[in-house]
């Protein structure tokens, strides 16, 4: 039937959706085969302009999508994959507004930052290295985002945790990046354990795996066993904790930030840390009749948002502020999601996208200058760094979620979504994490570049970016401040609710009654005061003095100790939940050496006993083998002539 | 009229070769004197091919053919046996087979 309807209408950019993947695919092909030993730093300029190719065609897909109106989804078929019994898998893409918008952020994203990744890694010895799995990352993550069944996207979900293994543990020869790329892959995995079970569920309730084929059966499989619906909606958000670094799997992100900075803002900001996102807004027909799940989403969400933004109140390393910031914004992410707003869920992670990545290229640009990760160490660089200061005041100011930056739209909805649909609790969390957010990003900015510089030396050496830097930085920059307005504005009308309307309401049977302007303006001041708030704190704090920020630690001192060893949760999994995990695989590792490779290792035994037996058989004497030979003729002629006499019988 | 040799004859003699041929496998040591001993064993063979072909006479003469293809192998055999003996002898000054164990398991 789809076949038919594509052969019907004339070729258009969206039949074109795989070479938006495939392109980076065939840079990464072409770097890892011939970077090292001739390509060199042409790698560079053909992974960027690979990418620059598919930003193109994303943007147009993401266009022709949005004048596509009302019947935006499509489905363009590569082959088949795999047909076994009743399971059937396509290489397909299904491109509707939802994965158009995707497919638009992470092209674009990807772009700026592969363009900013040839200043910043320009003295790198792994330079062809970098830019051949850069680009295998973006394969995969549009692999994730387009497909139209769980098994593919389960293929590109796998591909982007490799390839950020990979990236983490780029500087594989430092200790630090080699264990953080091996936390992030393990603690990957026990998502992906949920997504499988996930994946697994659905093809025996429903049948399919493809989106089309399951979302559509939802209310009849909810009738006769509303359960499995919940099961499979929490193993999928099981999965979505690991990948968006979700209590209690969220640790591995921070540590992540031992990789090459790009990576961070690509990689653990802007795209991969968002599939998580992305599989629950996709999800959003199951979880909306999942029943508890989908306040387990929503308080996982909110108690991440809360729980990150503590840790990034005490931070001195640059990157890792930005780090659990990204945390406890995913944590906004899944609030939004768990109160019945995939759309603002969406639109932030949108948004996040620009901003995010804007801090974390400023960071990196901050690094690139000083060489130097502690905040503690800089001050002052305003002045040589000027572009740099204020793209990253604009990204702060939009993290802070201040109109009229991007992340006030997008933030506010999801904090006035709570409260209206009847979480007031979780709304005052989502207001005061806003309070910690905009005091710890006016901290960083503040620490960074205000103030007396603290370390001359590093002061005189610094200097400010190449453009091939600063260039992306002020492109995103004109991103966190119009992203929001033009995808967000007016309130829960604007573009990107109508845009992604088609796609995610079959969770709500209609559109959503839009609530009075009174409403929506009380709760947008009361985010934008929490906003106002902690930047006015942190001014007083740091600029002032008043209260000195020592003093303040002192004062709170269990509280401070605590926040500073971050919960001490990374204690807590190494002595409690790996000991007794080490205990377990110690056992099995037990049983496998003595039982399993013990069975084995006796039949080799047994064989090597009887053959050294028999080789004594071999003489190597001519003579032998001759006699051997005679005896056996003999007793042919004996047997046969026997018979055939018969002298012998039978 | 010539007297027919009776075919026993023919038969005795070639079991006789072809035991003799045989005895000399077993017992000698010398690498040349065996592979000729092995050309007696063949030639024992033939003979008694010739010889009941000679007297199935016009019926079948398939025994007389066998002889061509007999020749054919042993030749093949002898220049591969020498070629083995005189590379053995390259190696080590020696064609007495008892000295040569390297196949020993």
């Amino acid at each position: 039937m789809l076949f038919a309807e594509a052969s019907q209408r004339s070729m258009d950019v969206i039949d074109l959706v795989w070479l938006v993947a495939l392109i980076p695919l065939a840079a990464a092909i072409v770097n890892g085969l011939f970077g090292s030993r001739w390509l060199g730093k042409w790698t560079g300029p053909i992974a960027t302009a690979a990418l620059g190719i598919s930003a193109v065609l994303g943007t147009l897909i993401f266009f022709a999508t949005i004048a596509a109106g009302d019947h935006p989804s499509r489905v363009v078929k590569l082959y088949e994959w795999m047909a076994v019994g009743d399971l059937t898998v396509g290489v397909t893409a299904l491109v509707d507004p939802l994965s158009a918008l995707m497919v638009f952020v992470v092209t674009v994203v990807s772009f700026l930052i592969h363009v900013y990744s040839n200043g910043y890694m320009s003295h790198d010895r792994g330079f062809h290295r970098f830019f051949t799995w850069l680009p295998l990352f973006v394969f995969f993550m549009l692999v994730l985002v387009l497909a139209d069944n769980y098994v593919l996207m389960f293929v590109g979900w796998e591909g982007v945790g490799l390839c950020s293994y990979l990236l983490i543990g780029f500087w594989f020869e430092k200790p630090a990046p080699a264990t953080a790329a091996n936390k992030a892959f393990w603690m990957n995995r026990i998502g992906d354990w949920g997504f499988t079970i996930g994946m697994i569920l659905t093809f025996m309730a429903f049948g399919s795996v493809a989106f089309q084929e399951v979302f559509p059966k939802v209310a009849e499989v909810h009738k006769h066993d509303p359960a499995i619906l919940t099961v499979i909606a929490l193993a999928f958000f099981v999965g979505a904790c690991g990948k968006s670094a979700q209590l209690p799997l969220y640790s591995w992100l921070p540590d992540a930030m031992e990789g090459p900075t790009p990576v961070s803002a690509l990689i653990h900001a802007a795209t991969m840390v968002t599939a998580g996102v992305y599989l629950v807004a996709r999800s959003t027909a199951i979880f909306a009749e999942a029943g508890v799940a989908l306040t387990v989403v929503a308080i996982v969400g909110a108690v991440t948002a809360l729980f990150a933004a503590t840790i990034a109140l005490v931070q001195v390393d640059i990157k890792r502020v930005m780090a659990y910031s990204t945390v406890s914004q995913l944590g906004y992410m899944f609030l939004a999601l768990g109160v019945g707003a995939p759309i603002a869920a969406m639109f932030h992670l949108a948004t996040h996208a620009y901003f995010k990545a804007l801090l974390f290229l400023g960071s990196g640009s901050v690094i690139h200058a000083t060489e130097e990760q502690d905040m503690r160490r800089m001050g002052g660089l305003r002045a040589k760094l000027p572009t740099t200061y204020w793209t990253m005041v604009i990204a702060g100011g939009a993290l802070a979620a201040l109109p009229p930056l991007a992340g006030f739209w997008s933030k506010d909805e999801i904090v006035a979504a709570a409260f209206l649909n009847g979480h007031q609790l979780l709304w005052a969390v989502g207001v005061f994490t806003g309070l910690l957010t905009a005091f710890y990003v006016t901290r960083a900015l503040y620490l960074t570049f205000h103030g007396e510089p603290r370390d001359h030396h590093l002061y005189e050496h610094a200097h400010e970016s190449p453009p091939v830097m600063t260039v992306p930085l002020l492109v995103l920059a004109a991103g966190s401040v119009l992203a929001g307005v033009l995808l967000g504005f007016p309130p829960e009308a604007g573009f990107v609710h109508r845009f992604l309307e088609p796609a995610v309401a079959v969770a709500h049977g209609g559109a959503p009654h839009v609530p009075e302007l009174a409403k929506i303006l009380a709760l947008a001041a009361a985010s934008v005061a929490a906003g106002l708030a902690g930047t006015a704190i942190a001014l007083a704090m740091y600029a002032r003095r008043r209260p000195d920020p020592a003093a303040v630690a002192r004062a709170a001192g269990p509280v401070y100790t605590l926040l500073w060893n971050k919960w001490f949760v990374d204690e807590l999994y190494d002595r409690r939940i790996l000991g007794f995990m080490r205990d377990v695989f110690g056992a099995a590792w037990a049983f496998d050496v003595h039982i399993i490779d013990g069975i084995v290792d006796r039949l080799g035994a047994l064989a090597r006993l009887v053959g050294g037996q028999a080789r004594r058989v071999q003489t190597g004497v001519v003579g032998n083998y001759a006699l051997s030979v005679a005896a056996g003729l003999v007793l042919l002629i004996v047997v046969y002539g026997g018979y055939a006499t018969g002298v012998l019988r039978r | 009229m010539t007297t027919l040799v009776p075919l026993g004859a023919f038969i005795a003699l070639s079991a006789a070769l072809f035991f003799i041929g045989f005895a000399g496998v077993l017992v000698r040591r010398n690498a040349v004197v065996i592979l000729m001993c092995v050309e007696l064993m063949l030639n024992a063979a033939n003979l008694a091919f010739v010889a009941f072909s000679r007297r199935l006479g016009l019926l079948d003469e398939r025994g007389s053919v066998f002889v061509v293809f007999v020749f054919v192998v042993a030749a093949a055999e002898v220049a591969v046996g020498l070629a083995i003996v005189l590379a053995l002898y390259r190696n080590r000054p020696t064609v007495d087979v008892d000295e040569v164990k390297e196949m020993r398991g």
